[in-house]
């Protein structure tokens, strides 16, 4: 096993610890846009998908490459502003006096 | 290895992480969402500098084309389709990782164990969500039915379908000249997404999306290994982590295992027959105007949401009843129960939506003591997660599930469609119970006839 991959999973395994504690802290209330926004996150893969598309020999690779683009640009694109979208929708109590009300 | 596109990249993982961190509360969580957005704008400008990229007319396309898609679909979407939604980004995000994984494979056949192992595991886990992220979509937005499609040795065949997957796996990778190996391996998969996923049944699915989640963030971080691409792994790695908790927390507040909502095929539509296990008991019929002279007497009320509230579209009206209770200085909560909605805090999107304060939205266990002092539990379109017979009925299968104390409100008024059982089949005691209202019919009907009176 080379050195490079033993990097690779050491951080790979503390990324799912520090994954589980951010998102153990996130409140139900935020459950929604919390999937569409780490789903758009995990639409990374764009990153590797845009040098197999860009190899310029015109193969097999550029073209799965390029198909790779558009679905990785869909989920990124997608998920960011649909979460954006939503996240817009929540907003605080403007008159604050009702919370405390009569019991 | 380039030090500025490493430093990028580094940089960009701080982004994802701070952004999933701010996502964590509802005044930071648009920064947060930003935060992930620039992180990934970073990524990708530092990545098209990147040497190896020498023809870009096939990116700018890709980009243009994903770009216009994803614009489309975020811009028109319906909050209520936001799980069919969800399923469809996680397919792609999934495929996409197996593709390039694919197009590493066909670059360089000749790799070592190291790219050869990852490249199998991507290609498997990527077609897994692909094709099984489609088929929840197809339930979730009625291409197909919800009812679990169920066949004769079921099991078997995926477990074997898995196994042949293994064995192929293991002769690829000792010699991957045998391209065709990973071509079976890759329909194989496909296969097995959809056959995994087709015996769950519809009102599962906030199951299935959150695990799917979660996949389609191991085949990114499974194609980090691919490319050694350590920002592809760091984010790879947390939604993995984030879909893991989310699938979680939704079986505990169905009170199901992963096991059992992956193999038991369980349940329809949500509308299961009523006619054998029910036996015939008689409630009275309450009317909107009954209801209305409660809630006009009522000080507190506290309101429980069902998904029936989404499929009627009542979200609005009974947001405009909510004001005028707040108005005459009644105080109005709203008790939101996990599965409340489709997916995992779908059913606080569907209020925010309405215009209703987050701040009101309460989650069960802030608010479930709060029901003893309550004078009226306005239950709309819910039925298991206010059934009582999750805390003392033994046998059955609501027995432990966490539900929302609604019987312990002085008074409480359900609005319903019919005496129907809920999802897991369960006559629901709260019904028949003498302080409870029933009133039948269309929860949006209903509610609209109730803002009449409650105006006067």
């Amino acid at each position: 096993m080379t050195e490079a991959l033993m990097f690779s999973i050491v951080i790979f395994v503390l990324a799912i610890f520090l994954g589980v504690e951010l998102i153990s802290k996130v409140p139900p209330l935020l459950h929604t846009p919390l999937m569409s926004g780490s789903n758009a996150i995990s639409g990374i893969t764009l990153v590797g998908s845009l040098i197999a598309a860009g190899e310029g020999h015109g193969g097999l690779s550029v073209y799965l490459g390029t198909l790779a683009v558009i679905f990785a640009t869909i989920n990124v694109v997608g998920g960011f502003l649909v979460t954006d979208r939503m996240l817009g929708m929540f907003k605080k109590d403007k008159k604050k006096e009702s919370k405390t009300g009569t019991p | 290895m380039n030090v500025l596109a490493t430093f990028a990249y580094l940089v960009a993982s701080v982004f994802f992480i701070l952004g999933l961190k701010f996502l964590g509360s509802p005044k930071t969580a648009r920064r947060g969402n930003l935060f992930g957005a620039f992180g990934m704008l970073l990524a990708v400008v530092v990545t098209l500098t990147d040497q190896r990229i020498i023809d870009t007319t096939y990116i700018i396309a890709g980009l243009i084309i994903g770009s216009a898609i994803g614009l489309l679909i975020a811009r028109t979407v319906q909050m209520t389709a936001m799980p069919q939604m969800v399923a469809l980004l996680n397919g792609l995000g999934g495929s996409a990782s197996t593709l390039v994984a694919y197009a590493e494979y066909v670059r360089v056949p000749e790799s070592t164990l190291e790219v050869l192992i990852p490249i199998i595991l991507s290609v498997l886990i990527g077609s897994v969500t692909f094709t099984g992220s489609l088929i929840a979509w197809a339930k979730l937005q009625g291409v197909m039915r919800g009812a679990p499609v169920l066949y004769p040795y079921q099991k078997h065949l995926n477990g074997l379908g898995v196994g042949v997957v293994l064995v192929l796996g293991i002769m690829f990778a000792l010699d991957p000249g045998q391209w065709y190996l990973l071509l079976i391996i890759l329909v194989l998969a496909l296969i097995l997404g959809v056959t995994t996923v087709i015996p769950i049944g519809g009102a599962d699915m906030p199951v299935v999306i959150s695990l799917l989640n979660s996949y389609s963030g191991l085949a990114g971080a499974t194609t980090g290994f691919v490319l050694s691409n350590n920002v592809l792994i760091i984010s790879g790695a947390l939604v993995g982590a984030s879909g893991l908790i989310l699938t979680n927390i939704m079986c505990k507040a169905m009170n199901r295992s992963l096991a059992n909502v992956l193999f038991a095929g369980v349940g329809s539509d949500g509308g299961p027959s009523s006619s054998e296990t029910v036996q015939q008991r008689t409630v009275i019929r309450y009317t909107p105007e009954d209801a209305a002279t409660m809630l006009d007497s009522a000080q507190s009320v506290i309101i429980v949401p069902g998904y029936g509230l989404a499929v009627a579209q009542a979200q609005h009206v009974l947001h405009e009843l909510a004001n005028y209770l707040i108005e005459r200085g009644t105080q109005v909560r709203y008790a939101i129960h996990p599965v409340a909605g489709r997916m995992p805090g779908h059913m606080n999107v569907l209020l925010a939506e309405a215009n209703v304060p987050y701040d009101l939205l309460l989650e069960m266990d802030q608010i479930n003591d709060d029901f003893q002092n309550t004078d009226v539990a306005l239950v709309i379109g819910a039925n298991d997660v206010v059934n009582p017979a999750a805390r003392t009925k033994k046998d059955s299968p609501l027995y432990g599930m966490p539900i929302l104390n609604v019987d312990y409100a002085r008074s409480t008024i359900v609005l319903k469609r019919s005496l129907n059982p809920g999802f897991a089949g369960e006559d629901n005691e709260l019904f028949y119970e003498k302080k409870t209202m029933m009133v039948f019919g269309d929860a949006k009907t209903t509610l609209t006839n109730l803002v009449q009176l409650v105006k006067q």
